[in-house]
């Protein structure tokens, strides 16, 4: 038999979609598929919330120790707040970036089992696959949120209660973890083995943290961090959490430009691991 | 002659120098249970990923319930179920999550979601196991599951590889009468790969046997049986007449390839 080329129309009959779908519900089914894969992580954490429970370790950590030494000490410039409340919305970034850092590793043990393929399989937009995915380490950073505002009111950081400030809080915790989640899942998708994605995992996000204006200012940086800073999506984060957390926050950059960073990130990152995610396969 | 469900045309795949699949040409009718034999590294994963769309063909072309592999890739995952050789059901959730998992990815209408989950785990007699985690299953369970997961949405064709590695006689038996009922009752073709000979034998109306990742022998297992001119032949000698040395033949399995099965067997069983 002759071989057919790709490209081709071979002989093979290939009769056409039946339902040509509008672009309305196309759009419709990709957030629902989104939604059901973002879905399948919050019910693993209620099946098992130890994960919830190890997580909370770190925020107290920095808060009480270190958030009470340096504050006693006064070593770093916060302006005209007291440096713990400079600190809070600081630290409830970085645990949101520590928990969204890791969160590829459910890809690479899905993808050790048969899992991914079974979704690959699936008609599930890989774009779905990986916002979804990107998502889920959202849902699993909301309890960090209510982890450090509690330890916040102990601490007496003056929270501002106005619920849009909250939902705008909620909204750039879920865009920030989504974001580095995204990012977390494009290192998972390149490196495929557990050993090489948690060293490059612990490889960055010490850079990340210290790049930002999460424990300190910018304004107290050397020139060409203060660079690194600018590019660093962790600082538009924290500039919205300083500025929508605090009862009387500031915003440095403008909560337009920071929201809009968070945003552009959230994007470019969920769009490159849906083209990668079919390497999970090979 | 009615049209073939999934059809083959000088399929090819390679890795590097490897060629996996080479020239692979086939079709399978419907309501048929295919099987697609042949050793460790022989090509036959390669050739199922290619069909259920996992994996790009690096030449050739495919079909699958009419729609092109490649230029009709989403058409082809709505009309198909696909259960991998390694574990796809996820622990950490409920055999029932995870069914409703699938049924919404397979846009199972909403109404007839829940009626249809209940439906596969009685039909696999798993309705009591329904609310535990699938980590407490056993490996029999897990396989069962895996099948009612990849049905829900009433593929046309069903793609199982290697669907009884690692289990025990008793539960491989149970597997095998339910890939036959699913046949009997709604007409699904069944299209797996097996380097078992009984499974073959005992399930699949025609089998092709893969060799070095082209196709060695095809036909039903009487045909086979006869073709190698020896009275009184097993599919085994059949197997051993047409894909050769063993050993030899082995070349082709990657360490990975063989850890992941080791440990799916494992884990299985």
């Amino acid at each position: 038999m002759r071989p057919a080329k790709l490209g081709e129309q071979p002989s093979v009959s290939a009769e056409k979609p039946k339902q040509r779908k509008n672009p309305f519900t196309a759009a419709q089914r990709f957030l629902y598929k989104t939604a059901v894969i973002a879905g399948l992580d919050a019910r693993k954490l209620r099946h098992d919330p130890t994960e919830l429970v190890m997580r909370a370790v770190q925020p107290v950590l920095w808060l009480l120790v270190f958030g009470q030494v340096i504050a006693h000490t006064r070593i770093i410039p916060s302006g005209d707040l007291p440096y713990i409340d400079f600190l809070a919305p600081g630290i409830l970034a970085q645990s949101v970036l520590f928990i969204a850092i890791f969160s590829g590793m459910s890809l690479i043990w899905e993808r050790d089992l048969g899992i991914v393929h079974k979704f690959l399989a699936s008609p599930t937009p890989r774009t779905a696959l990986a916002l979804g995915k990107a998502l889920s380490g959202g849902v699993r950073a909301l309890p960090q949120c209510i982890l450090v505002y509690i330890l916040a009111v102990i601490l007496g950081v003056k929270i501002d209660w106005n619920p849009l400030a909250l939902v705008g809080v909620l909204t750039a915790i879920l865009l920030g973890a989504a974001a580095f989640s995204a990012f977390s899942l494009i290192i998972a998708l390149l490196v495929k083995t557990r050993e090489r994605f948690m060293g490059i995992g612990q490889v960055l996000t010490m850079p990340f943290f210290f790049a930002s204006s999460a424990i300190y200012p910018i304004s107290i940086m050397p020139d060409w961090l203060k660079v690194i800073a600018h590019g660093n999506p962790l600082t538009y984060e924290v500039d919205t959490l300083r500025a929508l957390m605090l009862s009387g926050g500031t915003s440095s950059f403008g909560l337009a430009l920071d929201f809009g960073v968070l945003v552009a990130a959230t994007i470019v990152m969920v769009l490159i691991a849906g083209r990668l995610y079919p390497r999970a396969v090979t | 002659m009615s049209i073939p469900v999934v059809e083959t045309i000088a399929l090819s795949c390679r890795y590097g120098d490897l060629t996996a699949v080479d020239n692979l040409t086939i079709s399978v009718e419907r309501g048929e249970v295919f099987g697609l034999l042949g050793p460790n590294g022989a090509g036959k994963t390669t050739a199922i990923k290619m069909l259920t769309t996992l994996l790009r063909p690096t030449s050739g072309e495919a079909s699958v319930a009419g729609f092109s592999i490649t230029r009709q890739a989403p058409d082809v995952r709505r009309v198909t179920g696909y259960v991998p050789q390694m574990i796809s059901a996820d622990g950490t959730l409920t055999g029932y999550e995870n069914l409703m998992v699938f049924a919404k990815l397979y846009d199972v209408p909403r109404a007839e979601r829940k009626q249809r989950v209940q439906e596969g785990l009685a039909f696999m007699g798993l309705e009591d196991a329904g609310n535990k985690l699938v980590r407490t299953y056993s490996g029999g369970m897990i396989r069962r599951l895996e099948i009612v997961q990849s049905v829900l949405h009433r593929p046309r064709v069903l793609f199982l590889d290697e669907p009884t590695v690692g289990l025990d006689p008793l539960a491989r038996k149970a597997i095998w009468e339910h890939i036959s009922e699913l046949r009997a009752e709604r007409g699904t073709t069944v299209f797996l790969t097996t380097h078992m000979m009984e499974e073959a034998d005992r399930l699949c109306t025609r089998v092709a046997i893969m060799h070095h990742g082209k196709l060695a022998a095809l036909g039903t297992p009487a045909e086979l049986k006869a073709s190698i001119g020896n009275e009184g032949a097993t599919l085994d000698d059949v197997f051993v007449h047409y894909a050769g040395d063993r050993l030899e033949s082995e070349s082709g399995v990657s360490y990975r390839e063989t850890r992941q099965t080791r440990r799916t067997t494992k884990r299985l069983g």
